[in-house]
């Protein structure tokens, strides 16, 4: 009986709740709470990042687990994709009887847009959702309250270097993706062709400009940052319970995804302004 | 008496409707062994993660070695954490480390001891809780009750001046259990240590205590030393004593 009544009590709580609030102003409340304490992480993340003590052995392994493990994946997709592009715009170009133009033109759109896009999103779904899985299981097992207390600030030790690193390592990784996706391109050349090393490259850089690569490798900047940022975020702040393992990962990746595809569209748009 | 070590006053925490501490009134002495008992759920956990300042208190006083924690700002409250060991009722053993990276976690600031010096201090620790020849596993690699004891040699390490033990002994079998309680009262009785221990296991209450307090409905529902809290007139009291 008595549980009965707790029950009863219960669902009427819940039904009051839901009714009193509009549930898509409560959606839009959500949703504002979170863009700020997702600001006021990444405000942390700078106050942090500047003050001593540094945790610089913990960054170099960050480093190196984050950048230099993502390196094969980085590799095969990129050569992959340089190959791809060029057999898919040869016929094109063939069309309109420029098939020469077809070096400079794939060596644009790999360094302009493909190369920072595709390795930023395998980026993502590989360090993203392990970071996000990571931190969340760090979480919910009290490891990041074991840290804490005894005495060592968790969101330097693990927040800051991470960050960091993925910021540092992931436009390492699209110049690297860049170089291995044109020599992937130069292959797709000569499956139909005959083009030699140097006159391919000299083909390619003479129509590269500095307006072409500069801003590509600064936007990757801001693709390592956020891509952390998020992953980071999400971990931290997982929820109790293994199914908030799951949730901190999966939503890392997706947040993570979707904010490399909205910096790339303010990053073009500036681009354009300027240069 | 000997001198006050620790003082809650008017401890009171709620999450959300759930009143879990309502007023929690507490002294621990130096090198006093305080045993909490307490029904699963009835905050036991809350209380001393109070007294660190993982949780933050809604209302009341919390002053550790005659500093308020709630005025501290984060790095004086670093400092006080180094002073005193926490062991979790999960262990919490860092996954990506080795138990011997776990050891020397908590020694991080003294770096610039030789390397020797730190070594000689982990395997000290290891030995007090007879797993010196897990030194270099994976945390995953060990059974529930050695990284219970792991957890424990990491609390130890920095011989902190006031131990709380979140159930010690859970999960243990008899024979590891005793020896483990046993640990605890040597620790107390070499370092004067202050200690809360949370626990469920008589046998290690009687022990390790010097006190015993039972908590029950957010507040400290009887006090007294073993023999007179097993022999009290209140069932609900006794029961744990069985
Ligand atoms: N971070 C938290 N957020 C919300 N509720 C919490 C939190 N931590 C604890 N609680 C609630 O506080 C109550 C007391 O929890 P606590 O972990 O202190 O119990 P306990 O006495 O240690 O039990 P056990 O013996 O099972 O470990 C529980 O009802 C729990 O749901
Ligand atoms: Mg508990």
């Amino acid at each position: 009986m008595v549980v009965d009544e707790k029950i009863k009590n219960k669902i009427v709580s819940e039904e009051i709740t839901e009714s009193s609030e509009n549930p898509y102003l409560k959606k839009l409340k959500d949703f504002f709470e979170e863009i700020s304490s997702l600001t006021l992480f990444a405000l942390r993340f700078f106050k942090e990042v500047v003050r001593p003590p540094y945790e610089f052995k913990e960054f170099v392994k960050q480093s190196y687990l984050i950048g230099y493990k993502s390196f094969p994946l980085v590799a095969i997709t990129g050569l992959i994709m340089g190959l791809v592009l060029t057999i898919q715009s040869r016929p094109t170009l063939a069309q309109f009887g420029a098939e020469s133009w077809l070096p400079a033109m794939v060596a644009v759109s790999i360094i302009r847009e493909i190369g920072p896009v595709i390795t930023a999103l395998i980026f993502a779904g590989k360090v993203g959702s392990g970071i996000g899985a990571e931190l969340a299981s760090m979480k919910v097992t009290e490891q990041i309250d074991a840290m804490e207390v005894s005495g060592t600030n968790p969101f330097k030790y693990l927040v800051v270097t991470r960050i960091l690193s993925a910021t540092i390592m992931l436009p390492v990784l699209v110049v690297a993706a860049d170089a291995i996706s044109l020599y992937g391109a130069y292959i797709g050349v000569n499956l139909e062709g005959d083009v030699s090393f140097h006159l391919f490259f000299l083909q390619v850089f003479e129509k590269l400009s500095f307006a072409d690569v500069f801003p590509a490798i600064i936007k990757t900047f801001f693709f390592g940052f956020m891509i952390a940022l998020l992953s980071c975020y999400k971990g931290f702040n997982a929820n109790k319970g293994t199914e908030g393992v799951g949730q901190a990962a999966n939503s890392a990746v997706v947040l993570a995804s979707l904010s490399i595809f909205i910096i790339d569209m303010i990053a073009v748009q500036l681009t354009n302004l300027f240069i | 008496m000997e001198a006050v070590i620790t003082e809650i006053e008017h401890l009171k925490k709620s999450f959300g409707n759930n009143n879990v501490l309502k007023d929690i009134n507490l002294k621990i002495a130096k090198g006093e062994n305080l045993v909490v008992f307490g029904k699963s759920g009835s905050g036991k956990s809350v209380l001393i993660k109070c007294l660190v300042g993982l949780i933050e208190p809604d209302e009341g006083k919390v002053i550790v070695l005659g500093k308020d924690i709630s005025e501290l700002k984060n790095e004086e409250l670093n400092i006080l954490r180094k002073k005193v060991g926490f062991l979790f009722q999960s262990a919490a053993l860092y996954d990506s480390m080795t138990v011997r990276e776990n050891l020397e976690f908590p020694l991080r600031d003294l770096k610039s001891k030789p390397k020797e010096e730190i070594d000689a201090l982990v395997i000290e620790a290891l030995k007090n809780v007879g797993l010196e020849d897990a030194i270099d596993k994976m945390p995953s690699e060990l059974s529930g009750g050695m990284r219970k004891r792991v957890g424990l040699a990491r609390t130890l390490i920095l011989k902190p001046e006031i131990i709380l033990y979140d159930e010690p002994t859970t999960g243990l079998d008899p024979i590891t259990s005793k020896e483990i309680s046993n640990l605890i009262l040597e620790v107390q009785k070499k370092y004067n240590t202050a200690s809360i221990i949370i626990t469920h296991d008589v046998e290690c209450a009687r022990i390790t205590a010097n006190r015993i307090i039972i908590l029950k409905d957010g507040t400290s529902a009887a006090e007294g030393t073993f023999d007179e809290l097993s022999e009290s007139t209140d069932e609900s009291v006794r029961a744990f004593f069985k």
